[in-house]
């Protein structure tokens, strides 16, 4: 018998949709249930959203205070002692929120874990990507003990809303929980535009816009289309934008139905971030870069002459 | 206070990495090898630790081959002062690397483990949090800044939202992030004097890690390829070939 407990990722009070794609994967192994578990200094708004997912059986909440941030530290303990009521799965995405989590619930389960599932094969075989994605494993996992694992999200639809609700039951995990990690505080860049992880377009720039005053031709283009903005790691690390637009092997890994790469080489560890994505446009004054390998449409030119008359084409 | 570094050994991120045709592995004969990027950050932030007095000692640890002597060395001539390889031909997955360097922590008492928050082979992302775990210490991952006081790191993380910030008691183990640092080069008589630096070389047998537990890869394939596209000439056509697909 397989029982699947999914990890809630939320921030704000809102419940992350990176949860649902969870769910997707979820369904995928065929359980004969998908719990959710929402760890939150209040849980209930959070919880009634993610019993609103077509597919979960019931939503479990852990409201405490000590859970007010999401500290793998705290959160791993309880995580582990629910997980011990008889689950078979542990699940949560693989953004940075799984990733730091994860591995310290499979380590106090005493298990391996499985890193950015791809596909299903099995309730316990699985397809995931090494080598920034230039090959793709097929894992399984022991045949007894939890399946520990983190979901690539950009590898799974967002499971839909259902009709009905799911039920939501207060969990009660008894450990105690350390006092030696501490949240201190949380900047995050504040923009109304679409987030990159889940915005259906996205256009990024790199290295060869230059400086972050040239990089606002970047945002003008995306806030015409209503994209969300990207980078390359170039771009990061020259200090044009935040480190939380990386797309990459080592950034975000998106699945748009539109990117578009302006000034990007397209160096394998961009590549593997994006790969998914519905249609890839490369805007490049080297006809001779990779990014053009693997670009639906590729225009050969220089950026700056490029990107006002784009930006001007779609006004119109 | 000494700082323990993980030091893998890793197929250089230049090399274009190919699929044996029998789905068996990927073809590492004759590749270049390097230190995981990530693992040149945390031995670059060891030692600028050192250099500002805050630690007294750092020692590098491989997990890996025999012929990994190379290696290692590397990580002396940056600046390491002594190293410990633990030896073993088979791929060492997380939770048995964690389990390792849970053994090496037991001896040697440091205050902090500073491991890359992902080795580029594997991409696991994983052996950091579960040292922590295991340890029963804090961990701050994926950081881009460290500040040590007292007792304490203040450590600012590389996370989906932006930056977070949090505090750790020490003993803590930290995985590094892109932008935490740029490792220094090593200079070539460096290289000369690293070899009078203590190796300390360890059997893996001989650490008495539980073994078990291990994920079983059945099967390697290269990814499904996108082809190439089409160019177009100029703004316009690239705007028309997108309204057509309704995607602006
Ligand atoms: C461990 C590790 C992890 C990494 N992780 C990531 C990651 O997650 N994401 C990532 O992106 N990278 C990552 N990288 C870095 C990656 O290898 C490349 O260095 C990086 O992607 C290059 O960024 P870029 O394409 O912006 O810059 P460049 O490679 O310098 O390319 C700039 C491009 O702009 C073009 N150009 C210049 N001027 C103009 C102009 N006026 N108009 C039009 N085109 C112009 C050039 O022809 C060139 O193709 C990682 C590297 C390592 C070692
Ligand atoms: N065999 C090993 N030898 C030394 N360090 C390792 C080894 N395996 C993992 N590590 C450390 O753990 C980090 C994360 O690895 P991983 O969990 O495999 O992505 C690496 O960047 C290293 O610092």
């Amino acid at each position: 018998m397989s029982k699947i407990l999914i990890i809630a990722e939320h921030l704000d009070g809102k419940l992350n949709s990176s949860t649902a794609r969870c769910v997707s994967a979820a369904i995928a192994a065929k359980p004969d249930s998908i719990d959710v578990l929402v760890l939150a200094a209040d849980a209930a708004s959070i919880a009634s959203d993610a019993a609103r997912i077509e597919g979960v059986s019931k939503v479990l909440t852990l409201s405490r205070t000590e859970n007010a941030h999401a500290l793998a530290a705290i959160l791993a303990p309880q995580i582990a002692a629910i997980a011990g009521n008889g689950y078979s799965h542990v699940f949560a995405p693989s953004t940075t929120f799984g990733k730091d989590l994860a591995p310290r619930v499979a380590a106090l389960l005493g298990v391996a874990q499985v890193s950015d599932i791809m596909t299903v094969q099995a309730a316990r075989t699985f397809q995931r990507p090494i080598y920034a994605g230039n090959a793709i494993i097929t894992v399984e996992a022991p045949a007894s003990g939890i399946v520990v694992a983190t979901i690539r999200t950009a590898s799974w639809p967002a499971a839909a809303n259902g009709a009905a609700s799911a039920p939501i039951e207060a969990a009660n995990a008894d450990v105690s929980l350390p006092t030696h990690t501490r949240f201190v505080e949380l900047s995050q860049g504040k923009s109304d535009r679409p987030d990159l992880q889940g915005a259906s377009k996205v256009i990024s720039g790199g290295r060869a816009l230059g400086s972050a005053e040239s990089f606002e031709i970047i945002y003008k283009l995306a806030d015409r289309i209503g994209a969300a903005v990207g980078a390359s790691r170039a771009a990061v690390d020259a200090g044009y934008v935040p480190s939380d637009l990386q797309v990459g092997q080592t950034g975000k890994i998106i699945a748009p139905e539109l990117y578009v790469a302006i000034g990007i080489s397209g160096a394998i560890q961009h590549l593997t971030g994006i790969k998914d994505a519905g249609t890839i446009v490369a805007i490049n004054k080297d006809a001779e870069a990779p990014i053009f390998e693997i670009a639906d449409y590729g225009l050969v030119g220089d950026l700056f002459k490029i990107v006002p008359e784009l930006e001007a084409a779609l006004a119109t | 206070m000494k700082i323990l570094v993980g030091y893998k050994r890793v197929v250089d991120y230049n090399v274009r990495i190919q699929v044996k045709p029998d789905g068996s592995g990927v073809v590492t004969d004759g590749v270049k090898l390097s230190a995981n990027p990530f693992d040149d950050i945390a031995l670059e932030e060891a030692l600028r630790l050192r250099e500002k007095g805050i630690a007294s000692e750092v020692v590098v640890v491989t997990i890996g081959p025999a012929n990994a002597q190379a290696h290692i060395r590397n990580g002396l001539a940056m600046g390491a002062n002594r190293a410990i390889h633990v030896v073993t031909e088979d791929a060492i997955q997380p939770l048995t690397a964690a389990r390792a360097m849970l053994k090496l922590v037991d001896k040697e008492q440091p205050g902090i483990v500073i491991l890359g928050k992902q080795a580029i082979d594997d991409d696991c992302n994983q052996t950091g949090q579960m040292l922590a775990a295991l340890w029963d210490r804090p961990q701050a991952t994926f950081a881009s800044k460290i500040e040590i006081s007292a007792n304490v790191a203040r450590v600012t993380r590389e996370v989906d939202a932006g930056l977070e910030t949090i505090e750790v008691d020490l003993p803590a183990v930290i995985t590094t992030d892109l932008r935490l640092n740029e490792p220094r080069f090593i200079k070539l008589p460096d290289i000369m004097k690293a070899k009078s630096k203590p190796l300390e070389t360890i059997a893996f047998a001989d650490l008495g890690v539980e073994s078990g537990d291990h994920l079983k890869t059945t099967r390697h394939e290269a990814p499904a390829k996108r082809s190439k596209g089409v160019m177009v000439k100029d703004v316009g056509e690239l705007v028309a070939a997108l309204r057509a697909k309704g995607l602006v």
